[in-house]
This record gives C-alpha cells, sequence and structure tokens, in this order.
C-alpha cells in the first residue's frame, strides 16, 4: 500500500505521465497565446506610430531656393509715390517677373543652366511665391528699391523629389514636373541656391489651395484649438468641480441625485458625434453663432468633457478621508466651509489631473467639429480674444481631415507631420498629469 | 456694449460690491467683529454673489431669446414673393443676415453715420455696390422688401444689445445696492451666501440633464420633421440608399446599419480575443516589471484620438490589405473596406476590453483560485474552467461596452469604410455607416429644410438610441455581476 504510493507519486515527479504531459503542454500553449496577445496589443501601437513617424517627420523639413530679389520700382510703384493703396493695385501677376529676373540672373553668374532653362526654373518655385513676396512689399512699402534675399519655398514636386516622394521614374508620368526638371534642381542644390532646412512655415502658415502644398500650415488650426482649449478650460472646469462637490459632498440620497447620475454615465458614453449634432441644432441654428467658430466648438467639447471631469473629481473629493471633514466640523466650520477650505484643496492635485485628461480627450476629438462647419477652407487668422472666439477658425485634427481629402500626395506627409505636432501635443499633457499626480498626489 | 466688456463690468461690479459688503457691515457692528454674526468677508461674499450671478444668468438667457425673437419679427416682414421659386425661406434669412453685417462693415468703414441709412446715400439701389466694396459679395440684385427687413434686422438687434446691457448691469446694481441695505449686525451672512453657492452647485450638476434633454429635443424635432417629408416606413425598411440632390432620394437605413454591424463584428473579432488575452496573462501571469511596462503601452492606445486612427487605416492598412490580399486573390481593389476599418478599430478597442476584464478578472475572489489550485488544475485550467465562467457577466458587460463603442465611432470610418452604402458580404469591398452618412449629409452644401440634410438627424436618433441600449444593457449587467461577489 504505502509503497504502491511512493512509487505513483515518484513517478508523477520525475516524468509525467502522458495526461499530465497533455495538460502541461496546454498550459504552455495558453501561455503563449497570452504573450502572443500581448506582443500584438502593443506591435500595434509600435506600429502605428512607426507609420505615422515614417510618413510625417519629413514635413518638418522644407525645400527653399534663395533668391536675391530687385525689387524694382519701375514695376511695382510706377508713380513713385510709395502710396500703400496704389501698391495694392499690382496683383501677384506683377511679382512673377521680379522672381523669375532674379533667378536668370543668378544662373547666369554660377553658370548653372541657360537661357532656355529659365521657364523650368520658375516652375522649380511654389506658386505661392509671387504672393509672399507681395506680402512682404505691402508691409513695408519702403523696401521698393531695395535688394532683398527671399528665401522661397519650392514647389511641392521638387520639395518631394528631395524626401524621396518623386523619383526620376514617377516624374516621367507627371504632368506637374519633369526628369530635366529634377536634374535641373539637382544643379541648383550643388550651386548653393536649393537648400533643404528646418520648416518653421510649417507651425505658422495658414492652410493653403490644393495646388499649392508646400505653403501649407498649421498655424490657423493651433490657434484655432488653442481658443478652444481655453473655452472648454474655463467652462467645464468650474462647472464640473462644482457638480462633482454637490454630488459628493451635498446630495441627498433621492430620485433627482439618481437622475444626474444616470445622465452622467451616459453622457460619458454618447458618441461624439451626436454632440456635434446637439452643437449645429442647439448653438448653430437656434442661438444663432457663426458657424466655424472656435466658440461654437469650445461649447460642444465642453459638454464632452464634464462627464470626465466630473468622474475623476468625484474619485479625487472621495479619496480625501473622512477625517478630515470631521476634524474641520468638530472645530466649528459649517459643511460649506469644510469642504471649500479643507477637502477641495486635498483633492486638487487628483481634480488637475483629471482635467488636463479630459482637455487631452477635447483635443484630439474631431467628428463633432466637423459637423459644425470646422472643415471650412480657413487662410485668415482669427482676432484676439474674445472677438477671435467668433472668427472662423480651423483645429488640429480637423485641419488632418481636411488635408486627407485632397488629390496632392504631398498632403498625406501634411497630414502625418500635423497628426505628430497633435501627438507631441498630447503627450506634452500627459506628461504634466503623470508629475502632477507623482508629485502632489497624497495616500491617506 | 459688447458681451465682453458687459462680462468685464459685472466683474468688476463684483469687487467693488465685496469691499462695499465687508466695510459696511464692520461700520455696522462699529469695528467690533465680536458683534457679526458672521466674519466680515461674508458679508462681502452675499453682496458679490447678489451683484454677479444673477446678472450673469440673465445674460446668458437673453443671449439665447433675442436671436429667436428677432429672427421671427423679422420673418414676418418678408412676404412670400420674395422667396425664390423652389428655394426656402431660410436661405432669405441667411441673406438678410449677411446684409445686415455687411451694412455695419460699410458704416465702420467709410465713416458714414447712422442717417446715411435713411437720406438716400446707402439704399436698396447702391447696396450692392457698397457691401461689395467692404467684401460682401451678394448673389444677385437685393428686393426692397429683403432690404428693409435687413435695416430692421440691424436696428433690431442694436436695440437688443443696448436693452442688453442696461437690464444686465441694472440687475446687478439693484440686486447689488439690496444686498448692501440688508446688512446689519444680525444678518446671517454666512447661512445666506452658503445657500446661493449650495444653488449654484446644484444649478451646475443639472447641465448634465440639460445636456441630455438637449440632445433628445434636438434628434427627435429634426426627426420628426424628417418624417413630415419622408415617409417612415421607407427610412426603416427601404434597402436602398440614394440621396439626390434634386429629391426623389430613396434612404432607407439598412444599407448603413448593415455596414455599421458588419465593421463593428470584424472589430470586435480582433478586440475582443486579443483583449481578453491581454487582461488574463497581465492579471495572472505576467511579472510585476511586464505588467508595469505593458499595462500603460496598451492604455496609450486608448488615449491616441480616433482621428490618428483613421490615417493609418487609410495611408497603411488599406493599401496593405488591397496590395497584399484583395488583389492576388481577386476579391476587390478599393483601399478603404470592411476590414480596413474593421482591423483598425478593433486594435482601438483592445484597451477597453482589456482593462475593463482586467478589473473584473481581478474581482473575482482568491479563495476560488486557491480552491481550483488545490484540486491540482493548473494555472489554464483555473483560468479556463473557474475564473471566466465566474467572471464572464463582466466580460459580456465589457464587450457590449465596446461594442457600443464600436458603433459609435466616426473618424476611422469616415476615412477608411469608404462611402458606398452597399449590402455585400465581401469584407474587401467599401461599404459606409450610419456615422459616416451622418458626417457626408450634414457637412454638404444642401440646404437645411431638404430630407437630404434631415435624414442625418434620423440616423442620429438611430445611432443615440443603439449606444445607448447597448450601455444600459451592459451597466446593468455589470451591477448584476459586482454584487454577486460584494
Amino acid at each position: 500500500m504505502t509503497d504502491m504510493a511512493v512509487e505513483t507519486t515518484g513517478k508523477a515527479t520525475m516524468a509525467g505521465d502522458a495526461r499530465t504531459r497533455k495538460r502541461h503542454a496546454a498550459e504552455r500553449r495558453f501561455r503563449l497565446m497570452g504573450q502572443l496577445a500581448v506582443a500584438i496589443g502593443v506591435l500595434a501601437l509600435l506600429g502605428l506610430l512607426a507609420s505615422i513617424l515614417s510618413n510625417g517627420l519629413s514635413s518638418f523639413r522644407q525645400t527653399y531656393i534663395t533668391l536675391e530679389i530687385y525689387l524694382d520700382p519701375g514695376v511695382l510703384d510706377k508713380q513713385g509715390t510709395r502710396d500703400p493703396a496704389d501698391i495694392a493695385k499690382i496683383t501677384t501677376f506683377g511679382y512673377a517677373p521680379l522672381i523669375k529676373g532674379s533667378l536668370v540672373k543668378v544662373m547666369q553668374d554660377r553658370g548653372v543652366g541657360g537661357e532656355a532653362d529659365a521657364d523650368m526654373a520658375v516652375a522649380l518655385i511654389s506658386k505661392e511665391a509671387p504672393a509672399i513676396l507681395r506680402n512682404y512689399v505691402l508691409a513695408d512699402p519702403s523696401q521698393i528699391g531695395e535688394t532683398v534675399e527671399f528665401n522661397l519655398l519650392a514647389s511641392g514636386r521638387i520639395d518631394g523629389y528631395y524626401k524621396g516622394r518623386v523619383s526620376m521614374a514617377s516624374a516621367e508620368l507627371d504632368r506637374n514636373t519633369s526628369p530635366e526638371q529634377l536634374r535641373f534642381a539637382d544643379e541648383l542644390k550643388e550651386a548653393g541656391i536649393l537648400v533643404t532646412r528646418f520648416n518653421w512655415d510649417f507651425f505658422t502658415a495658414p492652410d493653403a489651395s490644393d495646388t499649392r502644398p508646400e505653403a501649407a500650415g498649421l498655424g490657423v488650426a493651433i490657434l484655432g484649438s488653442a481658443y478652444m482649449m481655453l473655452i472648454v478650460l474655463v467652462l467645464s472646469l468650474p462647472i464640473g468641480v462644482a457638480a462633482s462637490i454637490y454630488l459628493e459632498e451635498f446630495a441627498p440620497r433621492n430620485r433627482f441625485t439618481d437622475l444626474i447620475e444616470v445622465n452622467i454615465a451616459n453622457l460619458a458614453a454618447v458618441p461624439s458625434i451626436v454632440f456635434g449634432i446637439l452643437g449645429l441644432a442647439v448653438f448653430i441654428n437656434i442661438v444663432g453663432l457663426p458657424q466655424s467658430a472656435p466658440v461654437v466648438g469650445g461649447l460642444v467639447l465642453t459638454l464632452m468633457t464634464l462627464p470626465t471631469i466630473i468622474i475623476a473629481t468625484r474619485a479625487a473629493l472621495k479619496a480625501v478621508p473622512p477625517s478630515i471633514r470631521d476634524a474641520a466640523l468638530g472645530v466649528g466650520a459649517s459643511r460649506m466651509q469644510s469642504v471649500f477650505h479643507h477637502v477641495l484643496p486635498l483633492a486638487m492635485p487628483g481634480i488637475l489631473t483629471g482635467t488636463i485628461i479630459g482637455l487631452a480627450q477635447a483635443l484630439g476629438e474631431t467628428a463633432p467639429l466637423l459637423l459644425i462647419g470646422m472643415v471650412a477652407f480657413v487662410r485668415d487668422y482669427p482676432a484676439a480674444p474674445p472677438e477671435g472666439f467668433f472668427d472662423p477658425a480651423s483645429a488640429l485634427p480637423v485641419q488632418v481631415y481636411n488635408w486627407t481629402q485632397r488629390g496632392d500626395p504631398a498632403f498625406v506627409e501634411r497630414a502625418s507631420g500635423a497628426i505628430i505636432v497633435l501627438l507631441v501635443f498630447l503627450l506634452v499633457m500627459n506628461l504634466v498629469a503623470v508629475i502632477l499626480r507623482r508629485r502632489f498626489e497624497r495616500r491617506w | 456694449m459688447s458681451v465682453g466688456s458687459i462680462v468685464l463690468v459685472l466683474l468688476v461690479l463684483a469687487v467693488i460690491g465685496y469691499f462695499l459688503g465687508r466695510g459696511r457691515s464692520l461700520s455696522a457692528a462699529k469695528r467690533d467683529h465680536v458683534k457679526l454674526h458672521s466674519l466680515p468677508g461674508y458679508y462681502g461674499q452675499t453682496v458679490a454673489l447678489f451683484v454677479a450671478v444673477p446678472a450673469f444668468l440673465l445674460l446668458i438667457v437673453w443671449l439665447f431669446i433675442q436671436p429667436v425673437l428677432i429672427e421671427s419679427r423679422v420673418n414676418e416682414m418678408l412676404p412670400d414673393s420674395v422667396i425664390p421659386e423652389g428655394g426656402a425661406r431660410s436661405l432669405v434669412m441667411a441673406d438678410v443676415r449677411q446684409i445686415a453685417g455687411g451694412l455695419d462693415a460699410v458704416l465702420n468703414r467709410t465713416g458714414l453715420t447712422e442717417e446715411a441709412l435713411d437720406d438716400g446715400r446707402l439704399d436698396v439701389s447702391n447696396v450692392r455696390a457698397r457691401l461689395a466694396e467692404v467684401g460682401v459679395a451678394l448673389g444677385s440684385d437685393v428686393p426692397t422688401e429683403v432690404y428693409e427687413a435687413a435695416k430692421t434686422y440691424r436696428r433690431s438687434a442694436d436695440t437688443g444689445d443696448l436693452l442688453m446691457a442696461i437690464a444686465v448691469i441694472g440687475t446687478a446694481l439693484g440686486l447689488g445696492v439690496w444686498a448692501l441695505m440688508r446688512i446689519s449686525p444680525k444678518m446671517r451672512a454666512r447661512n445666506v451666501s452658503e445657500n446661493f453657492v449650495l444653488a449654484l452647485l446644484i444649478g451646475s450638476s443639472t447641465i448634465a440633464i440639460l445636456t441630455t434633454a438637449g440632445i433628445v429635443a434636438s434628434l427627435v424635432f429634426e426627426t420628426v420633421n424628417f418624417f413630415k417629408m419622408y415617409p417612415a416606413s421607407e427610412f426603416f425598411f427601404s434597402t436602398v440608399w440614394n440621396p439626390q440632390f434634386r429629391g426623389g432620394s430613396e434612404l432607407g437605413i439598412w444599407p448603413l446599419l448593415w455596414g455599421t454591424l458588419y465593421i463593428s463584428l470584424v472589430a470586435l473579432l480582433v478586440a475582443v480575443p486579443i483583449g481578453l488575452m491581454i487582461a488574463i496573462y497581465l492579471a495572472d501571469y505576467a511579472s510585476q516589471s511586464l505588467r508595469s511596462l505593458a499595462k500603460p503601452a496598451i492604455e496609450i492606445l486608448a488615449g491616441i484620438p480616433t482621428i490618428v486612427y483613421g490615417l493609418f487605416a487609410l495611408i497603411t492598412v488599406g493599401p496593405f490589405l488591397r496590395d497584399w490580399i484583395a488583389q492576388p486573390l481577386g476579391l476587390g481593389n478599393s483601399s478603404s473596406s470592411v476590414l480596413t476599418a474593421g482591423l483598425v478599430m478593433g486594435v482601438m478597442i483592445i484597451p477597453f476590453v482589456s482593462s475593463l476584464s482586467d478589473d473584473i478578472i481581478n474581482a473575482v475572489p482568491q479563495a476560488m483560485r486557491d480552491g481550483s489550485y488545490a484540486m491540482g488544475a493548473t494555472q489554464s485550467e483555473t483560468i479556463k474552467r473557474v475564473i471566466l465562467p465566474a467572471a464572464l457577466p463582466g466580460i459580456v458587460g465589457a464587450i457590449l461596452l465596446a461594442a457600443s463603442r464600436a458603433i459609435g465611432e466616426t473618424m476611422i470610418v469616415v476615412l477608411g469604410a469608404g462611402a458606398a452604402a452597399r449590402l455585400d458580404l465581401n469584407p474587401f469591398e467599401a461599404m459606409t455607416t450610419v456615422t459616416v452618412k451622418i458626417v457626408s449629409q450634414l457637412t454638404g452644401d444642401t440646404e437645411f429644410a431638404s430630407p437630404e440634410t434631415l435624414v442625418a438627424f434620423a440616423l442620429g436618433l438611430t445611432l443615440f438610441v443603439i449606444t445607448l441600449g447597448l450601455n444600459v444593457l451592459a451597466l446593468y449587467v455589470v451591477r448584476r455581476y459586482r454584487e454577486q461577489y460584494e
């Protein structure tokens, strides 16, 4: 009896029988599946980031053509009055010959190309360039007659050539460029006229039309997003905190409180696009606020962010131990005083963390903004607040969507670049939230 | 006086009120704090609250109501004759608003005074040219009635703004003086101001109810309008979606619902197994160090904006599936497809499934695990035979929440799924969803009061009801499950 028992256990510990081996194999398989799932999750994240980075990083560099341009008074100000009204009458067509003339001169000086190449050379420069020149002159008419050095944008195809998007083979089939043009661009590059450097304009310039991807920037979108975040912060933080204080500290258990709680839980789960419909129907059609305005976007995003802030604030208030409240009440404070003087300051780090995370969500939200008209093509910067809240503007994520709808493949690069900017903003906000939590949160 | 400056004036008045109230309470008590019922600051706070809050609420209500009143009044001035054949009243109203705004710009730019509007220097004959000068382009010449309506619109808006400034600041001053007069050492200022603050807190918490009411009201109201123009039976039972600009559209919801459900199904088929295995592995197998790395990494997926996933679907996943799978197998050559959107959406909802399931698996009592191990079960047998059955209701709840997320998702399907409404089984074909069509019907240039635009509200209501139903069901299931172990 005993011998037999010893024998079987000994066998089991040394080498399992077929059934045990099968069970252990199943155990290993299961474990492997778990590791595989985690690996897939992490790989999906890495793949997503790699795809965006590989497509978008090049948008932070841009090809420019450096030219010294003589602002000819004979063309720009025939009367010689330097009157801004007269100068404004010269359209961008008047500026194009100046660029061409300067380019031809530079080519002769450096011995690049021949007279016949002048038209091809001009096509290297973005169609936006005369407008840039004109704005410069209008801003400072006294420069007329001077020779000024300009860094003019190269056209989208040339820019794409130096970023690997356009090749000799693809240029063969392309109506907008040709292999000869690309070879000529290479010559200019060797002569130091054509340079690729960091692209500040991407952050400050407004959007540009379909045919000028090289000039498109995020200026208006960043400003619009900043305005909306300001509105969301100013409205949702006080309202959210007030609602949470009531629900957590004062509300009696009754039907009304239940109704509020159910509503908050449901609002957190309503699809974002439904908030867009609400914004369109109430803020634009009934109240008559302008379309595409940051104020409408801000209000809609405020309503969307409120549940997040309320849930975070309530958790932070709940984490403050009751002994704090009891101690305050014990020395004669009213309930309101105990909350505002003691509980709220202690819960503040948690509240701010929740608010920043709510703001980060709002910053990336796209769908509701499409419905309130923020997809419009906006080139003018909104004015300073508060009037600027009512001016048309764009928003970062909507600008991304906008660019994906354009034909020119150069806009894919711009859209990915805009995503990188958006993700950097989100990363910074989340880091601030994490630091706040690490630094100030107290465990009781 | 602009709204901004009114708000500024209110703030200044509130600050002044605070110091006046504080000072008055002290002087009433002859500088003797002990005689006062409350601390002096509370008297000041009471005055400040009475100055700022009612006036501010009045301002908000006024801003909501004034445009509605003016619109209806101006609308009455417009006879039917000025409405173009086949056009809508709302378009003429838009003209009226545009002219009114343009007139302001003309007066500002040219330095003309208000009289110019009456003495003929600016009238219906030259208004189009004048407006063009300040950059307001009108499509056609302005009928006299429309021009008069625009002038009335402008005047009523001006008088309205003036009245608003007077009413708001008057309220602030009146209530402030009244609150100041009430101050005496016996007055229970702390109770008054605390009740006031409590009312504000309650008011803030009702915003959630107001928002829901606003959503439901706007959806239902416009949906009813839609069903007046388009038969409900067609909408709910037709299998053709074919909107036309010139009327005669067929707006059946089934192709859209099918696309929505198909894509969500693909997403769930991706997210549920992976998310569940991640939750199990991280809860029961992973070392502390792996857990502290992998869990935040997975949760980052939930924090990435959906437009990023949309772009990923558009530029990477879609072309990949088309070039490597769909075209070689001859299944289609569209880069936007059900599979593209479904796969990417699946990745997006992995963290929802995994973090909810993680909580639920951790909530299964340790005693149940220990019991199973004591019987000699391996870890995977314990998970499969004991923990998962015990956690099943909670996991079902998590899946329902994830499904509701997937159904309401917009940007991934806008960029990844395509725009063709069709009932098809091939996952490599482009299909469309309810959310895509809401966006396309409301962002087009169609006129607002047409069935082609209003259908978006009916679609929105359908979406709202489905996601709400799923959420309520999920919360109910999860709550029932929690009670089991508490």
